[in-house]
């Protein structure tokens, strides 16, 4: 055995080996530490303004340093509702249907919303503002931008999201609970309403959280929807929105606003890792039981 | 409900058609090899956006590859199982990070770094001024927002995403033929070499075109260190690396708000078409590829 290891192919083979596990382990640490890198800045820099009255108050313009971002929390709160309430029925709907549904035309749907997910965000939001504002604001110049268009888009680019795991939860419920059901004599659609949807509950609750953690920083598709506003608007028109926020005071040459979207960016980053962590912490609770 | 699906898609893609009619009737074909972009002149030509677009996606690819491809192996391959679940949990996380955050990033941190360790002292170099091709790639305006920021930046927001659908599908590869290649006496190396990724190549080919199709569509980031200008030279091209430029999304979320209603508003639609269906295209192409893969290791 010694002397078969010591031969010079063997020898060659393994140095090779432990240059390649090295070479990929490397890499991994690389891109880790970039990644931590990123997010050490933003806890550091972010920590300045985190504070309660910045999420409290309005803009100053008289004290900047004493404004706040309450506008941009509560418009964001507001988009997102609004996307929610567009996306859950459309893509439950869809969900349960093509977990149902089979043939060609249902794989081809399928592949279709991988597709879309592709899409760039911004041509989302373009599409609102093509069929949207742009027609309003040629009728009455100057209008049409509303936190509601900013919420269909949103909602827009959840569908397929949502659409994807109640597919996906729906089947993993057992077939001995149709089977079950169904021998009861309940009618199909009974069955999936009442018996099989609930027991996938947790799964498409998840799938709806992690699809809002996914499209509540999302920025470019607001640029040319809900525009932006230093102050609190109503929802049918122009509103703020976190991530807004955030490319507005990112891209000021003013050092406290520039500090400002460091917090504001904390403030968003905090919201999507709860919105993640709850999701993941509920499959886990729907795994146990 | 599915059918909403499809017709989601159709309608985008007429609705962009429809709006930008004014300047497709305008323009014909001169919007897609003019170069220059002048409300004032009434010149709208997207040639400069798009191949600005391909070099920042493709310096976004060629850094972010290697390293997702390799970190991928490591996750699946190599890692002790206790490390795999924290951080495969980390890399996901890190996937959900904003783009607008990352563009915070980069103009603060990442640009300066630039800046001050890359920028000036290879301006300065006498001994770079040489070397026949780096000389052309390292050269241009060097004062921070530039290709070579926006072409990292993307770099970095894509390699979580492809490392994360390249571990899934080199986990989708039977174990048996990992064993049997070990029964025939080769290191974990040559295992992986010359059996898991020959297997897994469709896949992974495909995994780094859907990569590509995010970093060809992204946008805040991008506007955020790219500079937004269009590189001075005679037909708005430019492979310097320290030059400014344009994306066709950046061209969109930067020109939008000074951009007067009628033609420009248009000719800004018209822009957003093109970015609709060539980003449709890749991720076809990209969505087919993994697909295929799937079905082949699945057989």
């Amino acid at each position: 055995m010694t002397s078969l290891a010591s031969t010079p192919v063997l020898v060659q083979r393994r140095v090779l080996n432990a240059l390649f596990q090295a070479l990929c382990g490397i890499c991994a640490i690389i891109a880790i530490a970039v990644l931590g890198y990123v997010l050490w800045f933003l806890f550091r820099q972010g920590i300045t303004y985190f504070k309660p009255s910045f999420f409290t108050r309005l803009p100053d313009n008289v004290n900047p340093v004493l404004g706040g971002i309450k506008h941009s929390i509560l418009g964001s709160v507001n988009i997102l509702g609004i996307a929610l309430s567009i996306s859950i029925p459309i893509g439950i709907l869809s969900g349960v249907y093509q977990a149902e549904a089979n043939g060609k035309l249902c794989q081809f749907v399928r592949f279709l919303t991988d597709v879309l997910n592709g899409i760039p965000s911004i041509v989302i939001g373009l599409f609102i503002y093509a069929i949207w504002i742009l027609p309003y604001a040629q009728k009455h110049p100057g209008q049409g931008y509303s936190g509601i268009a900013g919420g269909a888009a949103l909602g827009i680019m959840m569908i397929p999201l949502v659409m994807r795991t109640t597919d996906e939860m729906l089947h993993l419920v057992p077939q001995s609970l149709w089977d079950a059901s169904l021998a009861l004599g309940t009618p199909r659609w009974r069955t999936m309403l009442f018996v099989v949807l609930p027991s996938a509950r947790n799964g498409i609750v998840t799938g709806v959280m992690l699809a809002l953690a996914r499209v509540a920083g999302e920025t470019a598709p607001l640029l040319f929807t809900v525009l932006g506003n230093e102050f609190l608007g109503p929802i049918t028109g122009p509103v703020d929105a976190l991530p807004l926020r955030l490319y507005k005071y990112a891209t000021s040459s003013d050092p406290v606003q520039n500090a400002m979207a460091w917090s504001t960016a904390l403030t968003l980053i905090l919201i999507i890792l709860i919105l993640s962590i709850l999701a993941r912490f509920l499959t886990r609770a729907g795994k146990r039981s | 409900m599915s059918l909403a699906l499809m017709t989601l898609v159709l309608a985008i893609g007429c609705a962009l058609l429809w709006q930008s009619m004014p300047a497709i009737k305008a323009l014909g074909p001169g919007f897609v090899t003019g170069h220059e972009w002048d409300d004032a002149a009434g010149k709208y030509g997207s040639a400069a956006f798009l191949s600005g677009t391909l070099y920042s996606s493709g310096i976004a690819i060629l850094v972010s590859v290697p390293i997702s491809i390799c970190s991928a192996i490591f996750l699946a391959e190599l890692a002790p199982k206790w490390i795999r679940l924290p951080i495969t949990f980390l890399i996901e996380l890190l996937a959900a990070i904003p783009s607008v955050v990352y563009g915070l990033w980069g103009i603060f941190v990442l640009i300066p770094l630039l800046r001050d360790k890359i920028m000036t002292p290879a301006l300065a170099s006498a001994a770079i001024a040489k070397i026949p091709i780096i000389k052309s790639l390292l050269t241009g305006a060097g004062y921070g927002p530039s290709m070579l920021a926006a072409g990292l930046l993307l770099a970095i927001m894509i390699t979580p995403f492809i490392t994360a659908i390249c571990r899934d599908i080199l986990l989708a590869i039977p174990t048996m033929q990992r064993d049997a290649a070990a029964g025939l006496g080769t290191t974990q190396a040559e295992t992986i070499l010359k059996v898991v990724l020959p297997s897994a190549a469709p896949g992974l080919i495909g995994a780094v075109m859907l990569g590509f199709g995010r970093a060809f569509g992204e946008t805040m980031a991008v506007t955020m260190v790219i500079g937004n200008m269009t590189p001075n030279t005679p037909d708005g091209r430019s492979i310097a690396l320290f030059d400014p430029g344009y994306t066709i999304a950046s061209a969109m979320a930067n020109k939008f708000t000074e951009a007067t209603p009628g033609i420009a508003t248009a000719a800004l639609i018209e822009l957003g078409l093109v970015l609709f269906v060539t980003s449709m295209l890749i991720n076809f192409f990209a969505r087919s590829l993994v697909r295929l893969a799937a079905r082949k290791i699945a057989a």
